[in-house]
Parts: C-alpha cells; sequence; structure tokens
C-alpha cells in the first residue's frame, strides 16, 4: 500500500473511533482531572457560592483523610466486603453456572433468566423487600433461624451482623452477572476434554479441578478482577438499607466520599478519598494479576 | 476506578440536566398560555400534599398567579434543593427547615426579606422570639416562620405520681430527684429517661438552657470545654451515670411506644410529631397517663430552654417573580390560614394570633409547647453546624458509652471542631482585611 493510502486508512481510523475518544475523553479523563485538581483545594460550600474563596492546600486533605478514624474504619469495613463478598460472589456464579450448564438441568433457559433476574432488578424495589426478610420479628430470615432452633438477629441493627447482612445481599443481587460470563467460558471448553478425562476414570470432581478450572481460569480471572473492582465501590447497598449505620458498621469509603462531598460539601476531602481508593482498587488488582501470572509460570 | 463511579454520575447529571432543560421549556410555554405568572413552590413531606390545598384559595384571590407545588420527601429534600442550587434550577419559593437556613445564605441563594418585610403586614411581634431569629443570618432576615417545632417532656403523670411526684419539676436539681424517686420505684425493671445517646437534640436542649453558646468567637471556635456547656454535659452524663437513662441508641429499643406504655421509662424529650403518635399507638387505658411538660432549667422555669425547629418560607435570589411568591409566603401567614394548616396536618402555627384558638388552648399537652416556644433558641447560624452537631454526638457518645473521661473528650471535641471552622476563621479574617484596606483608602 502507498504511504497515502496508508495515511488516508489512518485518518479514516481516527474518524472511527473519534466520537468513542470524545466521550471518554469528556466524561472520563476531564472529570478524574477535575477530581485530581479538586483534591488539592478546600473546595466547599463556600466555595460553591464565590469560588475565589478556594484554597490550594496541597496534600493536607489527604493528610487530614489518613489520620481520620472514620476513614479507616470504612476502609476496613470495605476490606471486609471485599473479602468476604468477592469470593463467595465468586463461588456463587460458579456453582449456579456449574448447574445451569449441567447435562442434568432441566430448562436451563429459564434458571438463566431467574438467577440474572436480580442484576437488572432496580435496587431499591430490592431494598424494599430484603428490608422485609431482614425485620428482627417479622422477618423471613429470622424465621428460618427459628426453625433451626437458632435466637433472632437485628440484622440491620446490630453493629455485628449488619455488613455482614449487605454482603449476602450484595452477593445475591450480582452473582447473575458473573454467572452469564462463567457460562460463555464453560461453553468454549471442548467436549472432547472432558470424554478424555472420563475415559481416563476421572469423576466428578476429578473433572471439574483437572479439566474445567484449569480451562476457566483467564474467565474465572477476568471475574474475579471485576468483581472487586466492583465491590470496592459499594455504595448503593448501605445508602438504601442502613444510610453506613449502625455506628457506621456499614459506612463504605465511597458512602463516605459521598457524605463528605455531598453532605458537608467538602469537595476536597471527598476528592482525596476518591484518590486513596483509586489507588488501593490499582494496587488490589495488580497484586491479583501479579499473583495469577506467577501461578501460570 | 473510584472515577469510573463520577464519570456515571456526571453522565447521569448531564442526562438530569436535559431533563431539566425540558421541564423548564414546558413550563415556559404553559405560562405564556396562561398569561399570567406561575410560581414554583417547593415543600417537603406531608406539608407539600396538605399546601396544595391551601394554594386553591390563593389563587382565587390572586388571578393570574398560579403555584405550581411540587411535593418532596423530606429524605431527598435537602440533596434536591442543593443541586437545584448548583444547576441554577431553584424554584420561585420554598419550605425549608430552621437548620438549613445557614447552608443557604452561605451559599447565597436566598433573597433578603428585610425591605420587603418592612412594607408589609407581618411583624416579628407575631411570631416566637427563638424561632424568628433562626431566620436572621448575621442581622439580615431571610425567612418567614411557617411552622414551628421544639421539643419537652412527654412523661407518665402515673409513673411520677406512684412515686410521689405529684407535678413535673422545673429546676434541674428538683427534676434530677424525681428521676431517682421514679427509679427507684422502677428497680430493675425499668429507667426514669430515655435519652438515647445517638440523638444528639436532648444534649443541646440542655446545653442551651444552661446558656452555653456552643460556639464562640463569631461561630469560629468550638465552645465545649467552657463553663456552661460543661455544666450541662456533666448533668447529661450523671443521667446515665447514675442509672436514670439507659445508655441504649433508639434503635436498641425495638417500639419506644410499648417501651412506654410497658413503663419501661417514664419521661422521653421530644417533638410535636409524637403527639399524634402517642395518641394512635399507646393502648386507650394509658390516654389519661401520659403528659407533657416544658423543659426544667438549672435555675428554675424561666431557663428551661429548648431548640427553636420548624420550617421557614423563604424566596429564592434566582426567581423572576419575586413579588408573586412574596404574596404567597403573606397570605400562608395569615392567623386564619395558620390554624387551617394546624388542622389538616397537626403542624404548630408560627404566628402568635394562632394560638389563641381553643384548637390549641383547649389541649394541656399543646399548652406545653406553646410556653415552651417562649423560650427557644437558635443552634449556631454556620453552615457547618450539622457536621459540628454529628461530631458532637459521637465525642459524648464516647463519655456515656466508652466511659471515656469528659476532660479530655470535649478538649479533643473543641480541637475536631477548630479543624472544621478554620475555613470561617480564614473568611472571617480576609473580610476584615478588605474593610481596612477600604478604611485606609
Amino acid at each position: 500500500m502507498s504511504a497515502a493510502g496508508a495515511r488516508a486508512q489512518a485518518a479514516a481510523g481516527w474518524a472511527f473511533v473519534a466520537p468513542a475518544l470524545t466521550l471518554i475523553g469528556v466524561f472520563f479523563f476531564l472529570p478524574v482531572l477535575a477530581g485530581l485538581f479538586l483534591s488539592v483545594t478546600d473546595f466547599d460550600i463556600y466555595a460553591i457560592a464565590a469560588p475565589q474563596v478556594a484554597r490550594f492546600v496541597g496534600l493536607a486533605n489527604y493528610r487530614h483523610v489518613l489520620v481520620d478514624p472514620v476513614f479507616w474504619k470504612a476502609l476496613g469495613n470495605t476490606l471486609f466486603f471485599v473479602l468476604a463478598g468477592g469470593p463467595l460472589s465468586v463461588v456463587v456464579s460458579l456453582g449456579a453456572a456449574l448447574l445451569v450448564t449441567s447435562r442434568l438441568a432441566r430448562a436451563p433457559a429459564l434458571y438463566r433468566s431467574v438467577f440474572f433476574a436480580p442484576v437488572v432488578t432496580t435496587l431499591v424495589a430490592m431494598a424494599v423487600v430484603w428490608r422485609y426478610l431482614y425485620h428482627p420479628r417479622y422477618g423471613l430470615v429470622n424465621h428460618a433461624l427459628s426453625f433451626l432452633g437458632l435466637p433472632p438477629v437485628d440484622w440491620l441493627g446490630d453493629p455485628h451482623w449488619a455488613m455482614p447482612a449487605i454482603v449476602l445481599l450484595a452477593v445475591w443481587r450480582r452473582f447473575g452477572y458473573n454467572m452469564l460470563i462463567l457460562i460463555a467460558g464453560l461453553q468454549s471448553i471442548p467436549d472432547e476434554l472432558y470424554e478424555a478425562a472420563a475415559l481416563d476414570g476421572a469423576g466428578w470432581w476429578a473433572r471439574l479441578r483437572h479439566v474445567t478450572i484449569p480451562n476457566l481460569a483467564p474467565t474465572l480471572l477476568f471475574v474475579s478482577v471485576m468483581t472487586m473492582i466492583d465491590l470496592f465501590q459499594l455504595f448503593a447497598e448501605p445508602y438504601v438499607m442502613t444510610q453506613g449505620g449502625p455506628l457506621k458498621a456499614t459506612t463504605s469509603i465511597v458512602l463516605l466520599m459521598y457524605e463528605e462531598g455531598f453532605r458537608w460539601w467538602r469537595m476536597g476531602h471527598a476528592a482525596a478519598i476518591a484518590f486513596v481508593l483509586f489507588v488501593i482498587t490499582l494496587a488490589a488488582t495488580m497484586l491479583q494479576l501479579r499473583l495469577q501470572r506467577e501461578r501460570d509460570a | 476506578m473510584a472515577a469510573r463511579g463520577a464519570a456515571e454520575a456526571l453522565m447521569r447529571a448531564s442526562a438530569a440536566g436535559l431533563l431539566a432543560l425540558v421541564a423548564v421549556g414546558l413550563g415556559g410555554c404553559a405560562s405564556a398560555v396562561g398569561h399570567g405568572v406561575t410560581l414554583r413552590f417547593w415543600a417537603m413531606g406531608r406539608e407539600g400534599e396538605v399546601v396544595q390545598e391551601l394554594m386553591r384559595d390563593f389563587e382565587r384571590e390572586n388571578p393570574g398567579v398560579h403555584v405550581r407545588v411540587q411535593q418532596i420527601p423530606w429524605s431527598a429534600a435537602h440533596e434536591k434543593l442543593l443541586t437545584a442550587f448548583v444547576g441554577d434550577a431553584t424554584p420561585d419559593l420554598a419550605q425549608l427547615g430552621n437548620t438549613w437556613m445557614a447552608e443557604f445564605v452561605a451559599l447565597r441563594s436566598l433573597e433578603r426579606l428585610d425591605p420587603w418585610r418592612e412594607r408589609s403586614t407581618l411583624s416579628p411581634a407575631s411570631y416566637f422570639d427563638g424561632i424568628w431569629d433562626t431566620n436572621v443570618i448575621d442581622g439580615a432576615l431571610f425567612g418567614i416562620p411557617w411552622y414551628v417545632d421544639t421539643r419537652l417532656l412527654f412523661y407518665r403523670r402515673d409513673l411520677f405520681e406512684r412515686a410521689g411526684i405529684a407535678r413535673m419539676p422545673e429546676s434541674w436539681a428538683a427534676w434530677r430527684a424525681a428521676l431517682a424517686a421514679v427509679k427507684r420505684r422502677a428497680g430493675k425493671r425499668g429507667y426514669a429517661l430515655f435519652l438515647p445517646p445517638n440523638e444528639y437534640e436532648p444534649l443541646l436542649v440542655l446545653a442551651l438552657s444552661a446558656r452555653s453558646p456552643l460556639l464562640r468567637d463569631q461561630g469560629t471556635r468550638g465552645a465545649f470545654s467552657e463553663p456552661p456547656f460543661r455544666r450541662a454535659f456533666d448533668f447529661y452524663a450523671g443521667l446515665y451515670r447514675d442509672g436514670l437513662a439507659p445508655p441504649l441508641r433508639n434503635n436498641e429499643v425495638a417500639n419506644v411506644y410499648q417501651e412506654f406504655a410497658r413503663g419501661y421509662f417514664a419521661a422521653y424529650i421530644t417533638g410535636p410529631w409524637n403527639l399524634g403518635e402517642f395518641e394512635r399507638r399507646l393502648p386507650p387505658e394509658l390516654q389519661a397517663a401520659w403528659a407533657t411538660a416544658p423543659m426544667p432549667g438549672p435555675d428554675g422555669k424561666a431557663s428551661g430552654v429548648s431548640l427553636a425547629g420548624g420550617s421557614s418560607l423563604v424566596v429564592f435570589r434566582g426567581s423572576r417573580h419575586k413579588a408573586e411568591a412574596l404574596r404567597v409566603i403573606e397570605f400562608l401567614s395569615r392567623p386564619e390560614q395558620q390554624l387551617r394548616f394546624y388542622r389538616l396536618t397537626g403542624d404548630l402555627p408560627a404566628r402568635r394570633e394562632a394560638w389563641r384558638d381553643t384548637a390549641l388552648t383547649g389541649n394541656p399537652r399543646i399548652r406545653a409547647f406553646g410556653e415552651q416556644l417562649t423560650r427557644t433558641a437558635s443552634t449556631p447560624k454556620v453552615p457547618e453546624w450539622e457536621l459540628i452537631a454529628n461530631r458532637l454526638r459521637d465525642y459524648a457518645e464516647q463519655v456515656v458509652r466508652g466511659g471515656a473521661p469528659a476532660d479530655s473528650t470535649l478538649a479533643a471535641l473543641d480541637r475536631d471542631v477548630a479543624g472544621i471552622l478554620e475555613k470561617r476563621r480564614w473568611l472571617l479574617a480576609r473580610r476584615h482585611g478588605e474593610v481596612h484596606a477600604e478604611s485606609a483608602r
């Protein structure tokens, strides 16, 4: 191809990606830059009325965030949520994917839709139902506990149980999405591998361990990274169910950021919290990728 | 990745903005067709529902003015008003909680009402002093009280009588002795007073009664280590220490009304919204047994001060129909409209003339509110106040539930508050600097 042709082709390429790039630039990079800028100012309610009273404060917001006990409490809550909810979410979605793709499953399409339904349902509607389920006296969950002879639990009112209750809701709400991705991964594993394994006398468990899991590894990695990033941004569930209470037991980092920014109008603080969360998420993602690469090597 | 959330939020915001544009466009058309003025009036919760009915009479009296009331749930009101301000889409007038006033004044979003008030029929003398004062910030008037609330004692008269207390005492010392007597009779089964440490209002009531300004130096530093606050705080912490009040949050008491009926506690500091709740939820045989009383004070009745609460009506600076909006405020401030509003909602009227009606004077429980309303004070009128009150609650809880020493905890609270108010100090210093520069020239 001639140089002119190549140039024309490159121009056409740019023209095609320009709309997407513009969108990403305007709606992603600009807000990120604005956030970074905010995080080194003391932009607050006074500055909303008169921007000239915003001051450059350097790293003071970051310093303030890092000595705030509420931030550490929120970080602890978020980590608990990620560490408990992440693996649970992946295991549940894998289980659901295996069940739905199993040869023994009847009406797999129906189950796929049923399991996927929570993903597309409005959280507020779900929260209403789950609040009933968690009701300390009339809730179905406590009713089930009483059948097992266990005492009732004040799920959303007790600081020890509120976060586990949120984890349960969050996992239930999300597992359908991961399930779909895992189903796609499962279907791409060639049947011959299973047949060969069966001929070698591998049982259900051995086939799962030596055929399914290794072949599914890239999908599993993708699913767990995406889940983790998603879970680090926990906000909607506690915002709707507990408003961060009781005793800040369900205050997540994003909820704290929201409160700092939109309840107390301390935009500088809120932006600093956002960037701290960004760094933590980035570090956790890199760690996960590194671990995976080492295992592959 | 948080940035992705931010991007999503921004996208949502621009979508909302687009919707708002469409709405404004439609609104514009509607008013053009009517040849009159369409006012946008935001009111919250039940008030928003009821005021639509009152507005029909207003429209009859003012042909050509149409009032479009938008009802906003309380839980979303604060956010919605602020986003409206940022998005330049504030209504013409709105109902605003007293404690939000300072914030919206700091945003410079409210119209100053003094010039109009002086020409109108409204006089500060028609209102309770403390309530009127919440609408005055740095000497300027920004709102007209619509309805009022405050907190006082709801108590079981039968339990107090059985403990030998015929009338609710008026001084802290006698009140404390009465609570101790009730507790002695209740033994292990109950307490004298329900004082949930996760509510900061009762502590503020005690502090205002002890004449604590809460903040000092023009609202730029905390006054929580100073003697007046300390006096109130020691009284407050003593109630828990001596077992007169359980250190239980209100979510740890399954049902306040049931426990009150059961006699688990004999008194509770709360507001007028509970008048109806107590009537509905307490069993019939207890209906004659409960009463309300104004807050006792450290130095007797006259010092029993409570919080100046309620809602005011405000006009936004961005409004293009301020004259009409003010006419709505004047209409809703008429004593007969105030009474009608009381009958429809149970919200206590702000106009003192309305309090002469038998609907209010005939009910001793409401009379106690009428008396308390003559002794109310405003919390500091700085936009940071709600954050500070939340901090106060957290620190007080450390003392009450965590057993932390009061001295160091209150000192730490003052340090924390000084940090929160640093910007305010800087702004005031800057303003002084500008004034000096002006006068030097």
